[in-house]
């Protein structure tokens, strides 16, 4: 065996220890490396109870109330929900249907009140015309099956 | 030795690759320019508004380019730490150092393109989300790379320690691509991957192509022109380097 191709051995062995450690780490980590919690989630009780929290999903189309700068509104995952209320301004991406994600506690009752609410967009970039004619043809869909 | 093959060998010395980098980075800096230009010029002028985010998306065509350089730049670091070592080879120790000070510019580049994204579009500056911790963390290991090796006076040494830590951080790449997977973050997923169709009009697609191909010929020829001066100052005392024109004159 050559010098160097000790030092290739040695470097192929060291990263892959290295990988397998780092793999492991984060496989260890993965639970406080979650940005949010669902709604199934936090129906599961895999949220914390008593300190605050991020939570993570889809506005629900038609369930956002302004009362002043009060918004109250509901986040799904599709499969739960929960409802929401925040006291601030919203971000301009704020919308119904798509991705948001507030910071808060659960109050008493089940309502989690926000302290920050940021919108999550999708990797998704199209021009306006594009989009619209995406949704004719979701909406088209859903006339056929009915 | 076969003929018809380039002896790549050769250029593995500093004093035969000092004239070839010299020859090559002027063109790779104009391509840089002229894919800037179409890139740019494409992503402003030609590419439609998104139908979310309005005109801010439009900072991807610099915030994804830099993103990608930034990792891309940070394997190319640590290819050239792994040839170092294994080949003790002088001139790999030179392109590892030509090349950092590039990929943190790229890696901050990212992170502060990000923040002004991030402000009109989340909410947010900055958010301590996955993807956005491990990009921090990639421009800390540049920062600490060019900090390791500047500490240590004899550049062998430096060299080597400086390639150990960049093979060590080279663990934090797959993180940072596969983040947004893995965990939930406010970050989106990728528009553009090697398995599937890209989610994005095609004029966005090409502007940020070309953006990033851009960004790619300027690193190589900054990196040509830095290593250039780098091999000046460590082969200082050869007579190779005192023979030369530019020297002499």
């Amino acid at each position: 065996m050559k010098p160097r191709h000790k030092r290739l051995a040695i470097i192929v062995g060291a990263l892959a220890v290295l990988g397998i450690a780092a793999a492991l780490v984060l496989n260890a980590f993965r639970s406080n490396l979650v940005f949010f919690f669902t709604p199934t989630q936090v129906s599961t009780g895999e949220a914390p109870k008593d300190r605050a929290f991020r939570i993570g999903g889809l506005v629900k189309p038609g369930s956002i109330v302004r009362n002043d700068i009060t918004a109250r509104f509901v986040v799904t995952d599709t499969a739960r929900e929960v409802a929401v209320s925040y006291t601030g301004i919203l971000p301009d991406l704020f919308k119904e249907g798509k991705g948001v994600v507030a910071q808060g506690k659960l109050g008493g009752d089940g309502t989690f009140v926000a302290s920050e609410v940021l919108a999550k967009h999708d990797e998704n970039y199209m021009p306006p015309e594009a989009q619209a004619a995406v949704d004719q043809a979701h909406q088209a869909s859903k006339t056929l099956k009915q | 030795m076969n003929n018809r093959l380039i002896n790549w060998f050769k250029f593995a010395s500093p004093q035969s690759f000092y004239p070839l980098a010299g020859r090559l980075w002027p063109w790779f800096a104009a391509l840089a320019a002229i894919f800037c230009l179409a890139g740019l010029w494409l992503g402003f002028f030609v590419a439609p508004t998104d139908a979310q985010q309005g005109e801010g998306y439009r900072i991807i065509f610099v915030h994804v380019a830099a993103s990608w350089m930034s990792m891309f730049i940070y394997c190319v670091i640590a290819f050239w730490a792994a040839i170092g070592i294994v080949f003790n080879t002088r001139l790999s120790g030179m392109m590892t150092s030509a090349l950092a000070p590039t990929g943190a510019l790229f890696a901050f580049l990212s992170l502060w393109t990000g923040a002004l994204w991030g402000k009109p579009m989340w909410g947010a500056w900055w958010v301590w989300d996955a993807r956005l911790t491990s990009e921090l963390i990639l421009f800390f290991l540049y920062l600490g790379f060019i900090a390791l090796t500047a500490a240590i006076d004899d550049p062998r040494r430096a060299d080597r320690a400086g390639a150990i830590l960049a093979l060590v951080g080279v663990v934090n790449i797959p993180v940072i691509y596969f983040s947004v997977k893995w965990w939930n973050t406010l970050h989106q997923g990728a528009s553009v991957s090697l398995t599937r169709a890209p989610s994005m009009a095609q004029t966005m697609l090409w502007g940020m192509l070309l953006m990033a191909l851009a960004f790619w010929m300027y690193a190589i020829a900054i990196a040509l022109y830095r290593v250039r001066v780098i091999i000046l100052e460590r082969e200082r005392h050869t007579t190779w380097v005192a023979d030369l024109p530019e020297i002499k004159a």
